[in-house]
């Protein structure tokens, strides 16, 4: 059973669960977002320093479940630097990876550490947890002022 | 059959009761005048496993499993009995219209209702809700009265009188709770007003447990002339409920949690309100006569029943409120009270864990969380053992920021489940605990 389950809780997510990175409110960021799941009440504030297309700099806070706070540290991690072309695209991998049928091919290469999450297509409850802040990046990066919410 | 449960139940205790040992476990289950290896029997789901474990379900405050006597009643009138019922002057809607109507009687005595036509078909708790809601509420409040609800209630308690409020600029009062999770008496009185219209609570919180002491309420709303709701969607599967004992001016709860059918509940009210309210939606079979200038409604406790019900789902909760009666609710009650009793003591074996309801008076809820792990995290890997618990906010939002809290884990207890299962339970919690290190 507990071998099963590392499929979808591997060290790398308990790792961003106990310690989440770029886990601090972003005083000069240029967009926020809030993120809520009123199904399990996760929350999250996206903070994102948008310049010339790049995204400089990006943090959250919030509460949520590990597949949560582990994939929106994740995110943090991986788009920071990236242009807001390039997070788009990201997401769509993200998005099949997390939600696709198995016999989609995804080059895992491309997306580096957040592979960890395709365990989530296991767990079709879980997958909301998962795109969470990817949802709220999206709608960051559209400049869109309410609040995102996965239902 | 009630009588042999119920005398068992009360014979003089088991020394097994005090002594927790694995044998005497067994003995709790098995023989201290409550069948429980029987009753599962009767529970066709219970008898499979879920990935590769003993399927143990202990989410019955979101919905309880149907006993085969409900399945075998809905197949059999499907089969045999079914037409539309009141209308038809063959056979097969007389037959349909005497089950439907017996269901009603079934339900009745169930509720210990003066007249079968205080018992409403509805939907469920939400509909029942909503119905006194629209029809009562908005035919007597008006700007500046009050209805008076806890901060314990579910959603479906809170939401139809917030559309109230804006619909007829009435305001909506919270009484408050403490730490347990109980009112707080001096403060749920001090906010009876002059202006309140109505009083409407929970008999059994479904996020804490709590069981309200509806009685007093009652006594006190009454005694300044305010009538009571009480939403029995959670005690009435797990307590004898008796509406006229609790002399509630109505009672609403769904056949889903009582071992019926989904999309079948009833709204119980005293015959003088619901004569006096106007019908909430119109349509077929809640008139009497009808001209483009007028209609004439029909008589309880049809007015409130507009269009072809939910036929064969209503002789079904008949036939589960049977079933209850079978074993009876004093017994279900009893037993429940030992698992309840039994699983917080298990629960506070573990010291990571917090539970959250501690009420003197519960009912058989053990809403809990673990440190640093979040509630959906620990159902996750709960149903890889096999486990069906609950994760989340539960409906009731107030109550989880009450506490703090975005979510807890609930693990909900019905008439079948067993002490083993409890044992499995904490099993699972301290592995969900080992897995996250």
């Amino acid at each position: 059973m507990l071998d099963q389950i590392r499929d979808l809780y591997q060290e790398v997510v308990f790792d961003h669960n106990r310690n989440p990175r770029n886990f601090r409110v972003m005083e000069d960021a240029n967009r926020k977002i809030e993120g809520f799941n009123p199904l399990c009440g996760d929350k999250i504030t996206l903070y994102v320093k948008v310049n010339d297309g790049v995204i400089e700099d990006v943090s959250f806070q919030g509460s949520g479940c590990a597949i949560s706070t582990a994939s929106a540290s994740l995110m943090t991690e991986i788009v920071k630097g990236q242009t807001e072309d390039e997070a788009q695209h990201l997401f769509d991998i993200f998005h099949r990876i997390t939600t696709g049928k198995n016999d989609e091919a995804v080059n895992l290469e491309e997306i580096g550490k957040l592979a960890v999450l395709a365990g989530v297509r296991a767990y079709p409850a879980r997958v909301k947890c998962a795109t969470l802040a990817w949802h709220s990046l999206q709608a960051a990066l559209k400049n869109e002022a309410d609040t995102v919410s996965t239902e | 059959m009630n009588k042999v449960y119920a005398s068992q139940a009360a014979m003089p205790q088991n020394p097994a009761h005090s002594a927790p040992s694995a044998a005497g476990l067994k003995a709790r289950s098995s023989t201290a005048g409550y069948d429980v290896t029987r009753i599962r029997e009767d529970f066709p789901i219970l008898r499979q496993t879920v990935n590769g474990k003993p399927l143990v379900y202990l989410d019955n405050a979101a919905t309880t499993q149907k006993p085969k006597t409900v399945i075998d009643c809905i197949r059999r009138v499907y089969e045999n009995d079914y037409s539309n019922v009141h209308r038809g002057v063959h056979t097969l809607s007389q037959r349909s219209t005497d089950l439907f109507e017996a269901a009603r009687e079934n339900v009745q005595k169930f509720l210990n209702a003066r007249h079968s036509h205080e018992i409403v078909f509805v939907r469920g708790t939400t509909e029942a809700i909503n119905l006194v809601a629209q029809s009562f509420g908005r035919s007597t409040l008006k700007e500046g009265d009050e209805i008076l609800i806890t901060a314990m209630e579910h959603h479906s308690n809170i939401v139809p009188w917030q559309m109230l409020c804006e619909q007829t600029g009435a305001k909506l009062k919270v009484a408050p709770i403490d730490t347990k999770g109980e009112l707080v008496p001096d403060e749920f009185e001090k906010l009876l007003s002059p202006r309140t219209r109505l009083v409407s609570v929970c008999h059994m919180s479904n996020a804490l447990g709590t069981i309200n002491p509806v009685k007093a309420i009652i006594e006190l709303a009454h005694s300044r002339e305010i009538p009571v709701l009480l939403d029995g969607a959670q005690a009435a599967p797990h307590m004898v409920v008796d509406v006229q004992d609790l002399d509630c001016d109505f009672y609403a709860l769904s056949g889903h949690k009582l071992y019926g059918p989904t999309g079948i509940g009833i709204l119980y009210g005293k015959e003088k309100w619901l004569e006096a309210m106007p019908p909430y939606q119109g349509g077929g079979d809640m008139i009497r006569r009808v001209t483009f200038d007028k209609t004439e409604y029909n008589t309880l406790p049809f007015k409130f029943e507009a269009g072809t019900p939910n036929i064969v789902d209503a002789i079904a909760l008949g036939a589960a409120v049977d079933y209850l009666q079978a074993i009876g609710l004093d017994a279900i009650a009893e037993y429940e009270a030992r698992l309840l009793h039994y699983a917080t003591e298990r629960a506070l074996e573990i010291p990571e864990l917090t539970p959250v309801g501690t009420a003197e008076r519960k009912g058989a809820i053990l809403s809990f969380t673990l440190e640093r792990i979040h509630p959906h995290d620990i159902g996750t890997i709960l149903d890889h053992l096999g486990i069906a618990i609950r994760a989340g906010h539960h409906c009731a939002m107030p109550v989880m920021d009450f506490f703090g809290l975005p979510a807890t884990a609930r693990a909900s207890f019905g008439l079948y489940n067993t002490f083993e299962e409890i044992d499995i339970l904490v099993d699972g919690i301290r592995k969900v605990i080992e897995v996250f290190g």
